[in-house]
Order: structure tokens, then C-alpha cells, then sequence
């Protein structure tokens, strides 16, 4: 009996979807195991020992508290990695939720992190250019002999901020979009140049600003924290139950931000006019839909979230930003792709997916500082899952099969 | 100081010959990653992977490099400054990382021909795959994130120089003359290989265009059912195009990191395979075009780079830095002008019409 209904269950989309996410997470850790068993192997300084170590690690990384005295691994809550898992879910969430967005209304926003440039542009020299009231910067500043006669209290400015990022990673985000409604340009090639447009602008802009950091030597190349001028996101009491992590009230924003995406995806008349357009936009338009406005907005929304991601990581107080980055683009704008592919574009289990991937980042940390493995085989994993995602369609048909032959076994 | 004077200086100061030298080095990596572009997408296949194949032909190239330089198998090429051998060991390592670019790509082809999978996203996971495993490659093999020749630099290993012919060489009044004008352009201080992607830009696009190989394949990039009713195996053409793509690509990488990083590799081309991705779009999917487009991006992109500063052979231009145009407008052009180019093109856009579409025989 309890089996019927389990074949039931698993006859729903939702749940093929879930199964189909599951699958591809094991398959990409088990890519990346295999990658450890066979360079442990033939590697001679590495070995059997530490292929099992790293192994363990890629799959329970999270929970790993060091080495005994004997040198084995042990295990058990750590709250400090929990912290920071939190806290490094924060930005990929936000773009998670962007890729969603973008991806429910039938565009593949590969320009979350160039967004996310934008946003942390903005977001920083929001930050950092209105003097708090008692903060460090404020006290340098007149040291320096700049009259800081007009000061603002710090939640303004980290409010200001965040607006501010995600302003801007909106502007971002509806250049592409625009030119896809109005001169139905492939959103996926004009992000790739917005990424590089960003990466350059933000480069140069600060380049010729004055927030690069010169008060600490060690840090050139480095703009202020935001801290420096006393701007924070509040920790809201998490740093109390995750003691010693960098967690902060970012992650509880990031949360409320997917549940109001949810609702607007799912429960607005608007939210219902992205998806059309998603599904066929000629359709949606013969509906009467306006589907050029639907397409930019849908972009400008994604683009805000990215921007958000970025203000919500650089308001941290505890990051740091490197500004010379005209030669790469930041990863977490990337790995959006991944968190919206693996919760199927839906914007709640987005939050789970996004911590997820940060939970593999601390896995890959874990393997750096315990083995003689690296970080990297977590970038492979999260690739591997990727891939996979390319033909989920191919995955769900396996497991209907699957299934069909369980439901027949079953039925004899 | 008054325009001949300049022009004098410029020629006889060597400035010229940089600057066109260092045009090339940025140019033609760009123009034969295009081209692999175009191999793909013309077969209908769109390939988003370039700069990841990139990374891994460089890493590949980097590793082969080392690999037999550890084994001793040119040592004596080098001690006795036999450039011709040296050479040979170059050729020999483009087409290891030829093979393996192709190798690499067929992770796309697969996804995108047999399991009908969406090729963007398959060539995001690329582009995410080869860095990752570069990285994770190069940190185990050399305990750093650097993965670099194991002896002598590349200027040493495989750069021509005027004095293996005869130029520039002894001292003081003992000295002969260096080269001439053409010379210092296009022999000094000049890697062959250079010549050898030029070359096979060539040959591939009169491959493109006047064989019947080449028909096939554009044909499976505009209308594949069309193609497969006058009895062409679209998925053979496929899978040839991205191998062909990802060969070329692979090479670039490989060419890239030999000229401009010293033979370093580091899981990064600093979005060079995204460039010439734009340098495609620029040329229209045409090679003619493309070759034209590579050289201005190339040029921006060797003003941006020797902005004012010294490069690894002691050339350099100072005269950039007074003209007061910010180095990072260079930088910037390149993508400026594409966006601006798909947008004004976007009605008359050469596209291959099949591109991103899994060919699917029940369908018409």
C-alpha cells in the first residue's frame, strides 16, 4: 500500500524534478570523487589514505571539526562552518533568484555577474562616499583636512546602499533585455558583452575614485570595507548562535527576498504575464500581453536581484572588494546558473539550492586546509552538475523509465 | 615634436614593429579561436565553450611542454640553439593541444547532438568545467596556482631571433647590422607559430567555402532537414564541426599562453575566448571578416596591454600614455563596439539559421 503511493508521489512533476536535482547532485560528487580516487592514486605523496579523507570531505565537508591527534578526520557540529555557510549563501541565493527570474520568462540571464559588478559598484560608492557619524573613515577623513560637516546615520546609508546596488544592477540588467524586446538581440550574447562593459567600467571607475584603501599597506588593490565608515548589515543575533562565523542579517533578507519573488511569480496577475511570455511569447502577446515590457522588466528584476546579491555581500562589513577586475568576472554571478537550474526555477527551493552550493564551497575549503586536495574539485562538481542540467529532460525521461519498470515489478 | 620626426623615430626606434608585432600576438589567437566559432555555429551548434576549451588547451599545451622538457628531449635542440628543431617541438605540441581541445569539445557535441541537450547551458558548464579542473590539475602537479615551463621562458624555447640569422650579432664595432624595417616586423623577435595559424586559417576557410566537406557543413547550420534529405548525416557534420571548433580553440588557447603569458598556465585566458566570440559575431560568421575584425581587436587589446610600459623583450611605447586616452577605453571597445554592431545588425545578422536547434529527424 505504502509503495502505491509512493509511485504516485513520484508520478508528479514536482517531485520527478526533485528526484532529477537529487540525481544530478550525486552523479557531480561522484565525478568529483572519481577525479580524487584517480589522482590520489596516481599520485605517490597523496595515496589510498588520503583518497578515502578527501572523499568524505566532498560529501560531509560541512561537518568536519579537524584531525585527532592520531591525524583522522573527525566529525560533528561545527557552528562557526555552519555560520559561514550562511553567510557564503547569501550572494548565490540572490543570484539564483536572478537566473530564475530570468529563466521563468524564457531568457538565460548569463549576465548575473555582471549585475553583480554593477551592483557592487554602486553599492560601495554609496557606502563609502556619505560619512557616518563617529565612524573611522569620518575621523580619517578630517585628518586629512576634508570638512565632513554633513554626516548620516548609518542605517540610511546602508538602506541607501543596498537600494542603490540593486538600482543599479537593474539598469544593468535591462540593457540586455531591452535590446532582446526591441531589436530581439540573443539575450545570452549581449550579456556576455555586458559582463566585459562591466568588468572594464567598474575597473576604471574605481581606479579614478578615491575609495581605494591607503590607510592599510598590506591591502593595495583592495577598496575600504564598508565597516570603515560604519556601515554593517546587523547580525540580528546569528552570530550568537554561530559563534566565531561571519554570518550576518544578510541571509534572513536574501530568505524574505525569494518568498516575495515566489509570491509575485505566483500568486500576481504580473508574476502570471513573465511566465506566458516565458512559455510563448506570441501567445502571451495574441493574450494580450504586453510582451516587450514583460521581457525588460523580467531582465530589470533579474538584474536588481544580482545587483542585491552584490550589496548584500559588500554591506557584510567583513568583505573586501578587489577592484582591478577587468580580467575576470565573479564566479558567484556564475553560479547562479546552478542554483536556478538545480531548484528548477522556483524561487523557495532557490534558497535551498543556494546553500547547497555554499555548503560545497566549504567543503572545498575544508579539503584545502585538511588534505592535499584542493578547492577546485568543488568547481568541478558544481560544472558537472551543470552539464547534467543541459538535458534534464533526457534525466526525467531515465527516471520515468525507471519508475515505469518499479511500478510493473510492483504490480506482480 | 613635429609628425616626420616621430614617424622617423617611431620607425627607427622600433615602436612600429612593436606595435605591429604585438598585434599580431593579440590577433591572431583571436582570429583562429573565431574561426572555431564559426566551425561550430555553422554546423548548428552554438559554442559558448571557447574560453573554456581555451583554458584547457593552454593547460594542456603548458603540461606537454613541461612534460618533455623534464624528459630531456630537446635539451640539446636548445643547448645548441638549433631554432629549426625547437620549432618542430612547437608544431609537435599545437597538435597535441589540438587533439585534445577536440577531445575536450565532444563533452559539448555529445550534449548538444546526441542528448539534445540546450547548448547554452552545456556551454556554460564547459566554460565552468575547465577552469575547475585546470586549477585543481595544476595546484596537485606544481603545489601553486601556476603552471609554468620547466626550464628557460619561451622567448628562449621558441621566439625567433635576428641573430640566428646572421643579425645583431657581437659587440661594439664587431657588431653586424640588425635587420631592416620588414625584418624587425615580421622575423624578429616573432613566434613562428604565428605564421603556422595564419596558415591554417587559410586552408580551413577555403575548406569552409570550397569543398564540398565545407557545403555539407554550412548546409547542416541553415536548414539540417534539408541537408539529411539529400542524404548528409547531420549529426556526422556536427560532430565534425565542434571538433573542429574545439581543436582550434584548443590550439588558440595553447598559442595564447605561449605568446602573451610567457607559457604560463593558470586556468584563466582573462575572457579572451569571449573576445573571440564577439570578434565572430563582428565578422558576421564570415572568415574574411573575421580576420579584419581580430586585427582591430587586436590592436586595441596590444594598446591596452602595452599601455606605457615595458614588455618582457624590452620594447615598449611610451608616446600611448601622452596621447591621454585612459587604457581602460581600449579595454573596453572591443565589447562596446560588439553590442553596438549587434544592434545595428540584428535585422541583416548572417546567423546560421539552425544554430541552437537539436536536429531532430521527425521534425520539418
Amino acid at each position: 500500500m505504502s509503495k502505491m503511493s509512493l509511485n504516485g508521489l513520484m508520478k508528479k512533476d514536482g517531485a520527478k524534478t526533485v528526484m532529477a536535482s537529487l540525481l544530478s547532485i550525486i552523479i557531480g560528487m561522484a565525478a568529483g570523487s572519481l577525479i580524487i580516487l584517480i589522482v590520489g592514486l596516481t599520485t605517490p605523496t597523496l595515496g589510498v589514505k588520503s583518497v578515502w579523507d578527501g572523499i568524505r570531505i566532498v560529501f560531509a565537508g560541512l561537518f568536519t571539526t579537524g584531525r585527532d591527534a592520531a591525524g583522522a578526520l573527525t566529525f560533528g557540529f561545527n557552528p562557526q562552518m555552519m555560520g559561514n555557510m550562511l553567510f557564503r549563501a547569501t550572494p548565490v541565493i540572490m543570484t539564483g533568484l536572478s537566473v530564475a527570474v530570468a529563466n521563468k520568462t524564457g531568457l538565460f540571464n548569463i549576465g548575473a555577474p555582471g549585475q553583480y559588478l554593477a551592483g557592487t559598484a554602486a553599492t560601495l560608492f554609496i557606502a563609502l562616499s556619505m560619512p557616518v557619524e563617529g565612524s573611522e573613515m569620518t575621523a580619517w577623513l578630517v585628518s586629512q583636512g576634508v570638512s565632513c560637516a554633513v554626516t548620516y546615520p548609518a542605517w540610511l546609508v546602508w538602506t541607501a546602499a543596498f537600494i542603490g546596488g540593486c538600482a543599479a544592477g537593474a539598469l544593468w540588467g535591462a540593457i540586455p533585455g531591452l535590446l532582446k524586446a526591441i531589436l530581439n538581440i540573443n539575450e545570452v550574447l549581449a550579456c556576455i558583452m555586458t559582463n566585459w562593459i562591466a568588468a572594464n567600467l567598474v575597473t576604471w571607475a574605481f581606479d579614478i575614485s578615491a575609495l581605494k584603501n591607503v590607510v592599510e599597506n598590506t591591502k593595495s588593490g583592495y577598496i575600504y570595507k564598508t565597516s570603515f565608515n560604519g556601515v554593517e548589515t546587523a547580525k540580528l543575533g546569528l552570530n550568537d548562535l554561530f559563534v566565531g562565523s561571519q554570518v550576518n542579517g544578510g541571509i534572513l533578507i536574501a530568505a524574505v527576498i525569494a518568498v516575495l519573488v515566489y509570491i509575485m511569480l505566483s500568486k500576481t496577475t504580473f508574476g502570471y504575464e513573465l511566465k506566458a511570455c516565458g512559455s510563448n511569447r506570441f501567445a502571451a502577446r495574441y493574450a494580450g500581453i504586453k510582451d516587450k515590457r514583460s521581457i525588460v522588466v523580467s531582465m530589470a528584476i533579474a538584474g536588481a536581484l544580482a545587483g542585491g546579491a552584490g550589496a548584500l555581500y559588500n554591506l557584510a562589513g567583513n568583505t573586501e572588494f578587489f577592484w582591478s577586475t577587468y580580467q575576470s568576472l565573479p564566479a558567484v554571478g556564475f553560479n547562479g546558473i546552478p542554483v536556478a537550474l538545480l531548484a528548477a526555477n522556483n524561487p523557495i527551493a532557490v534558497i535551498f539550492t543556494g546553500m547547497f552550493m555554499s555548503m560545497l564551497d566549504i567543503c572545498g575549503l575544508q579539503l584545502t586546509n585538511l588534505t592535499g586536495y584542493n578547492e577546485f574539485i568543488t568547481d568541478v562538481i558544481i560544472a558537472v552538475i551543470v552539464y547534467l542540467a543541459a538535458f534534464s529532460l533526457v534525466i526525467k525521461m531515465m527516471i520515468n523509465k525507471l519508475i515505469k519498470k518499479d511500478g510493473k515489478e510492483s504490480v506482480k | 615634436m613635429d609628425i616626420l620626426g616621430w614617424i622617423n623615430q617611431a620607425i627607427t626606434e622600433g615602436t612600429i614593429p612593436f606595435l605591429i608585432r604585438q598585434t599580431l600576438i593579440y590577433a591572431v589567437p583571436l582570429m583562429i579561436v573565431a574561426l572555431a566559432g564559426v566551425f561550430s555555429e555553422r554546423s548548428g551548434v552554438i559554442n559558448l565553450a571557447l574560453e573554456g576549451i581555451m583554458i584547457f588547451g593552454a593547460f594542456v599545451g603548458v603540461l606537454f611542454v613541461r612534460s618533455v622538457q623534464q624528459w630531456g628531449w630537446f635539451e640539446a635542440a636548445y643547448k645548441a640553439k638549433d631554432w629549426m628543431t625547437l620549432q618542430s617541438f612547437s608544431l609537435l605540441t599545437m597538435a597535441v593541444t589540438a587533439a585534445l581541445g577536440a577531445l575536450f569539445a565532444m563533452l559539448l557535441a555529445f550534449a548538444a547532438i546526441n542528448l539534445r541537450a540546450d547548448q547554452t547551458i552545456g556551454g556554460t558548464a564547459l566554460n565552468l568545467m575547465a577552469p575547475a579542473l585546470v586549477l585543481f590539475l595544476i595546484r596537485i602537479l606544481a603545489n601553486q596556482n601556476t603552471l609554468q615551463m620547466a626550464t628557460g621562458d619561451s622567448a628562449s624555447w621558441f621566439m625567433l631571433k635576428e641573430s640566428y640569422f646572421g643579425f645583431g650579432v657581437g659587440r661594439g664595432v664587431n657588431k653586424t647590422p640588425s635587420m631592416g624595417f620588414l625584418g624587425q616586423v615580421f622575423v624578429n623577435k616573432v613566434y613562428p607559430m604565428t605564421y603556422v595559424c595564419i596558415l591554417i586559417f587559410i586552408v580551413l576557410a577555403i575548406i569552409l567555402y570550397k569543398t564540398k566537406f565545407g557545403l555539407r557543413l554550412r548546409a547542416c547550420g541553415e536548414n539540417p532537414q534539408a541537408a539529411d534529405s539529400l542524404g548528409i548525416n547531420v549529426f556526422k557534420m556536427r560532430y565534425a564541426g565542434v571538433g573542429i571548433s574545439g581543436a582550434l580553440a584548443g590550439m588558440g588557447g595553447f598559442v595564447y599562453a605561449m605568446t602573451t603569458a610567457n607559457c604560463t598556465s593558470n586556468g584563466d585566458v582573462a575572457g579572451f575566448g569571449f573576445l573571440a566570440l564577439a570578434v565572430m559575431i563582428f565578422g558576421n560568421w564570415k572568415p574574411g571578416n573575421i580576420a579584419g575584425a581580430a586585427l582591430l581587436f587586436g590592436l586595441f587589446k596590444c594598446v591596452a596591454a602595452s599601455y606605457g610600459s615595458l614588455d618582457i623583450n624590452g620594447d615598449g611605447i611610451y608616446m600611448l600614455k601622452e596621447i591621454g586616452v585612459s587604457a581602460h577605453v581600449y579595454r573596453l571597445m572591443p565589447y562596446v563596439i560588439t553590442l553596438v554592431v549587434l544592434a545595428f545588425t540584428s535585422k541583416s545578422s548572417r546567423a546560421p539559421k539552425a544554430e541552437g536547434i537539436p536536429y531532430d529527424k521527425s521534425t520539418r
